[in-house]
């Protein structure tokens, strides 16, 4: 027996999961590890999306392997990288009779929402879901860091109830939260015309669209040197 | 079982007159040639008899039947073990190209790959070959394994000596092999550390096209970096536009390099490129390849008219101005589309295009039809699981991308409607747009988030960039609308005015002189 245990078994894993992927990216021996590395992302709040597409290809390659469960994780750690369209990604791999599964059909139109910033429709359903999403944790802040990004895209002043809605915060709650961005973010706070509470977002190139440096007047270095013998 | 079906195939090519054995004079002539160029490096005339006495041979003697066998013509090469793998490389590609090939012809094809692959890893060859060779061989060998998937899937009418020998020949051409094959040859080639040495001066490989002047083989290198196209190609069929794109990040597609050398790799490299930003919602980046490369072959086609690939390159030429009216219709961007290019795009989508930016069903028929003429041949990977009742299964990944890039179309499908009414404000309060509009308040404020997700993508680096030529922010309850106007760009005007004037004052200085 003691001849079987090899020295590779015994110590402790000498490469990580992100190395195992970059230097294995098309072996199926490592896919056992990729679905333990995702329930790690799940439990330590981190996420390697490069991991996870390799172990969706590896089920694509090899649908019998399949396991769901773990799809299903990659899809909410995924939809918790918005803006990014990492969901998709996912979507774009998975065959279209497993995403026929009714927690995939939830998780897609909870995706859907968010794609189309409806904030209320999606605290709702996430609510009603709440059995299949609370698995991770994390999510539902990941889901705020999402809609803040969004409003700050699109305001310079935000009326309180918008800024309520998108983040599923009221009362004391919502007071907290603007508290804290008041205090780390830069954030202001106004009257607003009807005694309403206005919050001023930090300005952006996004929220102030004309502050966008114009690269079309500049010229490149690259161009210039074209005349570099003439001007010498 | 197996046996029975080879007999069939011989059958087949008697029927058709042709005997494996026979070598023509001509063709003696062209191996005999043709090897001895291969041993004296002499690139130049391998290409010439690569690119042109082939296709001339192919096109007067063999337009319907394979060449000679491997076994036939081997003599006149002295049974040379690597030119028989390339002869047997080209003869799979004719016999592709012309005729259909049977189970049997694939899987050997896959084995004569895997033999020259062998070879070229194991760094014994000290061959210089043409680029267009070199790539010609990875285009294949991805084109290969995609009409294999494409001919698996299609399960309902397989014989039963062919369910027999694709369970028996299990390995040939699969996904795991092909691509592994693509990424030792990226690996064995060190041709990332080689581009990411030349940056820095130490390292001559774009500015020698590749080949090797200091007596090596340029095999290994070149076809290592033509696999970094090959695993983008097959990564997109397999819709996993991320790690495609992972895999060509080492080369710059923004300048001119190897892969520009060759008209076939250059499209297919920015026809992949383009499309997988699409998917990946990052339309600039996409319009600004398309229009670039759309914009070289406007220029250039006619130096392709006599090449075997001119037909190839006009069917992607086509597909990629399908391409670009959906990534303008998502994200109209037309300062970015050149003159030339964007006379050519209204011709052939101008009218679409219009009824594109309606969003109603004929609309959503219009995209679907861009997308499916466009897109590129999607594969299921997976051997079938050959339980009865047989199913075809080849259009289940073509329709699971379609789905989801209707999906996404129909997630902007309100954008075009607000940009229409931003175009004409500078400011407007969003209860007066939302009746304009005709929707309530709060949904108007989700619509023009949405505009703002929509429109901001997120780059390879993760950082959020602008591709709104529209824009606007939300003070309280008033939108303040930006347009960003096309600058007129003077400075590259004025440039180009200086270089004309100076070479005119030199030319007149000459006269001068001459006078």
């Amino acid at each position: 027996m003691g001849r079987e245990m090899t020295p590779k078994q015994q110590s402790p894993m000498s490469y990580t999961v992100e190395q195992l992927v970059a230097v294995n990216p098309y072996n199926p021996d490592i896919l056992p590890d990729l679905e333990n590395y995702v329930n790690e992302q799940v439990s330590s709040q981190t996420y390697s999306l490069d991991a996870n597409l390799c172990l969706l290809r590896l089920y694509q390659f090899e649908p019998d392997r399949m396991n769901t469960q773990i799809v299903a994780r990659i899809l909410i750690k995924a939809l918790m990288a918005m803006p990014a369209p990492d969901f998709s990604l996912c979507l774009f791999l998975i065959p279209e009779r497993v995403q026929m599964e009714d927690q995939f059909k939830t998780l897609i139109v909870l995706s859907h929402y968010l794609e189309t910033a409806r904030f209320r429709q999606f605290w709702d359903e996430a609510a009603k879901s709440r059995q299949i999403v609370e698995v991770v944790p994390g999510f539902e802040q990941a889901v705020q860091e999402y809609a803040i990004h969004v409003l700050s895209l699109t305001y310079q002043k935000i009326p309180r109830t918008i800024l309520a809605e998108a983040i599923n915060f009221e009362g004391p709650a919502l007071d907290k939260f603007i508290e804290h961005q008041v205090a780390t973010s830069g954030w202001l706070l106004e009257k607003g015309h009807d005694k309403s509470q206005l919050i001023v977002l930090p300005c952006n190139e996004f929220n102030h669209p004309e502050l966008k440096k114009n690269t079309a007047d500049s010229i490149p270095l690259q161009h210039i040197t074209r005349i570099f013998p003439i001007l010498s | 079982m197996a046996s029975n079906y080879e007999f069939d195939d011989t059958q087949q090519l008697d029927s058709a007159g042709y005997d494996p054995n026979f070598v023509p004079d001509s063709v003696k002539s062209f191996v005999v040639h043709l090897y001895r160029h291969i041993r004296e490096k002499n690139v130049y005339e391998i290409h010439q008899m690569y690119e042109t006495s082939f296709q001339t041979l192919s096109e007067r003697l063999f337009k319907d039947t394979p060449w000679p066998s491997v076994d036939a013509v081997a003599q006149y090469v002295d049974n040379d073990h690597v030119f028989c793998l390339l002869y047997r490389e080209m003869w799979f590609r004719h016999l592709y190209a012309r005729l259909s090939p049977t189970l049997k012809q694939r899987i050997d094809s896959w084995d004569n790959y895997c033999s020259l692959f062998q070879v070229v890893l194991h760094g014994v060859v000290n061959m210089q070959l043409p680029n267009q060779w070199l790539w010609d061989m990875v285009d294949e060998f991805v084109y290969q394994f995609q009409s294999f998937c494409q001919y698996r899937a299609k399960m309902k009418n397989k014989t039963e000596a062919e369910i027999a020998l694709l369970k028996q020949f299990d390995q040939a051409w699969n996904v795991y092999g092909v691509l592994n094959f693509l990424q030792a040859l990226v690996e064995k080639s060190t041709i990332i550390q080689i581009l990411e040495q030349e940056k820095e001066g130490l390292e001559q490989f774009t500015a020698n096209d590749g080949y090797d002047y200091t007596g090596g083989s340029n095999v290994l290198k070149v076809l290592g970096y033509f696999s970094m196209v090959g695993l983008l190609r097959v990564h997109c069929l397999l819709g996993d536009y991320h790690t495609g794109l992972k895999c060509i990040q080492p080369i710059d597609i923004s300048q001119q390099g190897v892969f520009t050398i060759v008209i076939g790799s250059h499209i297919a490299t920015i026809y992949h490129y383009g499309f997988a930003n699409l998917m990946l919602r990052r339309y600039v980046e996409a319009i600004r390849e398309f229009n670039k490369i759309l914009l070289y072959i406007y220029k250039t086609k006619q130096y392709h008219q006599k090449s075997p690939q001119y037909e190839q390159i006009l069917k992607k030429n086509e597909q990629m101005y399908a391409l670009l009216a959906v990534s303008l219709s998502l994200c109209p961007q037309l300062k970015l589309v050149e003159e030339t290019v964007n006379s050519q795009l209204r011709e052939k989508y101008g009218e679409k295009m219009l009824r594109m930016q309606r969003y109603d069903d004929e609309a959503f028929a219009l995209y679907d039809e861009l997308f499916s003429y466009a897109c590129p041949k999607f594969i299921t990977p997976s051997a079938p699981t050959y339980e009865e009742p047989l199913v075809n299964y080849n259009q289940d990944a073509y329709r699971l991308q379609l789905k989801l890039f209707l999906y996404e179309v129909k997630q902007q499908q309100l954008l075009s409607g607000v940009r229409t009414f931003l175009k004409v404000y500078s400011t407007i309060s969003v209860g007066k747009l939302a009746t304009y509009m005709e929707v309530d308040e709060p949904t108007l404020r989700t619509i023009l988030m949405s505009y703002k997700h929509k429109t901001h993508a997120v780059d390879s680096d993760g950082k959020v960039v602008s591709n709104a030529d529209i824009d606007f922010s939300i003070n309280d309850d008033m939108i303040q609308v930006v347009e960003s106007k096309p600058t007129k760009r003077y400075g590259d005007y004025f440039l180009r005015q200086i270089v004309k004037l100076e070479e005119l004052m030199t030319d007149m200085d000459r006269v001068k002189l001459e006078a």
